[in-house]
């Protein structure tokens, strides 16, 4: 067989998806929804989180059933129970969270779910083989006997593109694929995406990020709140007019950066190393200081160290070795209730885990910390539920949160909306020292706004913020300094107005900084 | 004293004690490596062992005994699958259901049906020509005059890992047992893997305990298990999820057991309670400290839902 041969796909020249409606228990997910995509294009699905793009996506590709509505596959019309029926019928998905098994080789991955061509026995020799072909093809390099657990993020990917490519998919869905990428990993992708739109697959861009939908896209469709909003073809689209599309309302895109006076050291820390959850070193001599009135942001592939960084400032993880100060005193090994006195606030970046507990309401989460101090505290050992209630209701008030009210239980409000309130809740004890990490991760952009808008203010009031955040766009929009962590350490900081997205990207996969 | 305590027959004592382990002890490893686990193995092999007795004791035939067996667990299996899988059960609690169920219905069933104890002539011994006859360290008659289920029990040990291993099927139950949603995503279905499994392990538990009533023992009485099928599911745990890994506990802790019964009958007291404790001992120091990295299946006990 010839690589060419080993290569063939499926064709669709055009799926159409007509009055698609998807109705959860209490939400309308998916609205009366029209969308359509052709061979050889890239169909970008741009909307907030919660609009409804993977609903509708994860509808296609059968896992998820329509309430009403119609897929048409080249004017005839299918009906796409399962994941099966759809990988049946040359559609395939990149997931957000990639659906790989972490303890499989890349091969086994990739023979997961298919017919042996040896019966019942596995056939792992020709997979490797036919993926080699095909990686060769798209210059996707990826060792077939691997396992993925020791594949970093960018990799994982790549297995997944090659593993719906090697299944046949005609038509590739790719679910936020560059939330985990560097800059030149996008470009790579962006790369493998024409070459198959050149084979005459079809595309589905699933995205929120407004200037890589303009720069791959053929065509782009809007949703929000469940609906289409409408559907343009990318050379007549502005990146104000499509956030105004996603949002409903005219958005500021850019921030005002007053100049602040940068006060005294606030966080400092003295080549800190901790543990990762595999036992690794997760945290490798990382040596930072964050003082007053600044924005220190942290950029970095998710899984460089950014969370056992902001875990062992937060009090959550052990030092292992270094030192970190607050304001001059050494607190390396405080609890975080210590370090809450201390003037330490700490945004979770698992807001569901590790911000609030589901079960509780609105109220209660407001005082997880501060239930047993005052005001909130009667008799010494009582609730004070008056106090708690009343502070809560102020706090939804000046912080916009929409909710029906204090005693709802947390869980029912939307994800901006409840880091609203951890924002609150973090901000209220007015912290020296404020570490963000992932403030933004999936929430929508009204409340994102916010969220910045009330960090600059934060800034303004002379704390210092450690802003720790996988999305450039908001490193590069917030931040007075940014430090990229690479494999534990830090490679580099850089003054914002001396960063560029290429040397940060760079920076990102590895490179160290290169002196001026 | 100590040529008697290790003699030949010690070991051959251990290969035949480590049927009921083998049996049980694979087919929840199988279950465990999907996903799920199955507390009440003691159940479906106390239900196992008085059908396969019964039949036994009225027809003769061995061969009708097994089948009693292995339906016995399929139908025990299907109804816990339906539980687990299907209903989402609390699978730590359904299995302690399975496990009274199948105490308790066997006794009753023992008392109205048989009333008490009866032996029946079970599997004989199986000589293998030739090899039987090596007397060179006893491996003849350690190795070479057993029971027939005995055999197909050792046997098991090299097709479930290979099954594992190598086959479409293995990929599949691994691929559950640790991440369902890519499973699930891949085209799989969830839920008919781990019925299958569920309901192989029942079946496996089934004949674990004819293996007791029509090989080893040859008689059904009340709470004739006591405690096996907990002991195989240490095993599991013991054997890190692994085939060989389980034999290897089934040999140690059946091992212990016929070296008891050996200092018995050599006249030296020791209460067989520590025959029955051992294990459990020994395998939460095994677990404390064994490595991290192993195939522990990291969706045991949860159920799988798209979130549809």
């Amino acid at each position: 067989m010839t690589a060419s041969a080993l290569v063939e796909h499926q064709r669709i020249d055009q799926l159409q998806m007509r009055g698609i409606v998807k109705q959860f228990p209490g939400v309308l997910a998916v609205d009366h929804v029209d969308f359509d995509v052709r061979a050889g294009e890239i169909h970008a699905l741009l909307g907030e989180n919660g609009a409804g793009k993977s609903t509708l996506m994860k509808i296609l590709y059968g896992l998820y059933h329509a309430d009403e509505g119609s897929v048409l596959i080249d004017g005839v019309e299918s009906s796409i129970r399962t994941p099966h029926a759809a990988i049946q019928r040359g559609i395939g998905m990149v997931h957000q969270h990639f659906m790989l098994v972490p303890s499989l080789t890349v091969a086994e991955n990739v023979a997961l779910g298919l017919k042996s061509s040896r019966g019942w026995r596995l056939d792992l020799d020709v997979v490797a083989k036919k993926l080699g072909a095909l990686s060769e093809r798209y210059n996707l390099k990826v060792d077939p006997n691997i396992p993925i657990w020791q594949l970093a993020v960018g990799e994982q990917q790549r297995v997944e593109i090659l593993r719906a490519l090697y299944k046949g998919a005609a038509l590739l869905i790719l679910d936020e694929p560059t939330a985990v990428l560097t800059p030149q990993e996008v470009d790579d992708l962006f790369r493998v995406l024409g070459q198959m739109t050149e084979d005459g697959r079809a595309i589905i861009f699933i995205s929120h990020k407004l200037h890589e939908v303009l720069k791959i896209s053929h065509r782009i469709t809007v949703l929000r709140d469940g609906r289409r909003v409408d559907t343009i073809p990318t050379s007549t689209a502005t990146k104000s007019l499509l956030a105004e599309m996603m949002v409903g309302r005219p958005v500021v895109l850019e921030y005002q950066h007053q100049a602040t006076k940068r006060g005294g050291e606030r966080l400092q820390l003295n080549s800190v190393s901790a543990l990762s959850n595999r036992g690794e070193l997760g945290l490798k001599e990382v040596s930072l200081a964050v003082y007053g009135g600044e924005i220190v942001g942290v950029a970095g592939v998710s899984g460089n160290g950014q969370t056992e960084l902001a875990q062992v400032i937060a009090g959550l993880r052990p030092v292992k070795s270094g030192q970190i100060m607050v304001d001059g005193k050494d607190v390396t090994a405080k609890s975080p209730s210590e370090l809450q006195l201390l003037g330490v606030s700490y945004i979770p970046e698992e807001r569901m885990e590790d911000g609030v507990i589901k079960e509780f309401t609105v109220a209660e989460n407001f005082v997880l910390q501060d239930h047993g101090r005052k005001p909130f505290i009667s008799a010494g050992f009582l609730l004070n539920l008056r106090a708690i209630d009343s502070a809560c209701r102020e706090a939804i008030r000046q912080y916009e949160i929409k909710t029906p009210g204090t005693e709802t239980p947390i869980k029912s409000l939307s994800g901006g909306n409840i880091q609203k309130l951890v924002l609150a809740r973090e901000l209220s004890r007015k912290p020296q020292v404020l570490i963000a990490a992932q403030p933004t991760r999936g929430v929508d952009i009204g409340a994102s706004e916010y969220i910045h808008h009330r960090l600059l203010d934060e800034r303004q009031k002379g704390t210092a913020i450690l802003l720790i955040s996988e999305d450039l766009d908001e490193i590069m929009a917030l931040s007075d300094r940014i430090a990229v962590m690479y494999e534990g350490r830090i490679v580099g900081v850089v003054p914002r107005e001396q960063a560029t997205l290429r040397q940060i990207g760079a920076m990102m996969a590895g490179a160290e900084l290169e002196s001026p | 004293m100590i040529e008697n305590i290790l003699a030949p027959s010690v070991f051959a004592t251990c290969l035949r004690l480590s049927t009921p382990y083998l049996f049980a002890g694979i087919g929840e490893m199988f279950g465990q490596r999907s996903g799920m686990l199955n507390l009440g193995v003691e159940g479906v092999m106390l239900m196992g062992a008085f059908f396969a007795h019964y039949v036994v004791l009225n027809t003769g035939s061995l061969l009708l005994g097994v089948i009693a067996a292995l339906v016995v667990g399929l139908v025990m299996g299907v109804a816990i699958a339906f539980v687990n899988v299907t209903l989402k059960a609390e699978q730590g609690i359904s299995g302690i259901g399975v496990y009274l169920f199948g105490l308790g219905m066997s006794e009753l069933l023992f008392k109205t049906l048989v009333g008490t104890p009866r032996s029946v002539s079970g599997f004989p011994p199986l000589h293998i020509p030739v090899l039987s006859d090596i007397e060179f360290l006893g491996i003849g008659q350690i190795f070479f005059q057993h029971n027939l289920l005995v055999y197909v029990a050792f046997a098991l040990v090299p097709i479930s890992a290979y099954v594992l291993r190598r086959t479409p099927l293995g990929l599949m139950i691994r691929a559950v047992g640790q991440t369902p949603e890519a499973a699930d995503a891949m085209g799989i279905n969830v839920a008919r893997v781990r019925y299958m499994t569920v309901i192989f392990g029942a079946m496996m538990a089934g004949l674990a305990g004819a293996s007791l009533s029509i090989a080893l023992l040859n008689v059904f009485q009340q709470n004739l298990t006591s405690g096996l099928g907990f002991i195989a599911i240490a095993l599991v745990y013991f054997g890190r999820w692994r085939p060989v890994g389980v034999m290897s506990g089934a040999l140690l802790f059946s091992f212990v057991n016929a070296l008891q019964l050996q200092i018995s009958a050599i006249g030296i007291d020791v209460p067989s309670e520590f025959a029955v404790m051992a294990p459990y001992v020994i395998t939460i120091i095994a677990l404390v400290f064994a490595s991290k990295q192993t195939e522990k299946p990291t969706a045991l006990t949860k159920p799988f839902d798209r979130g549809e």
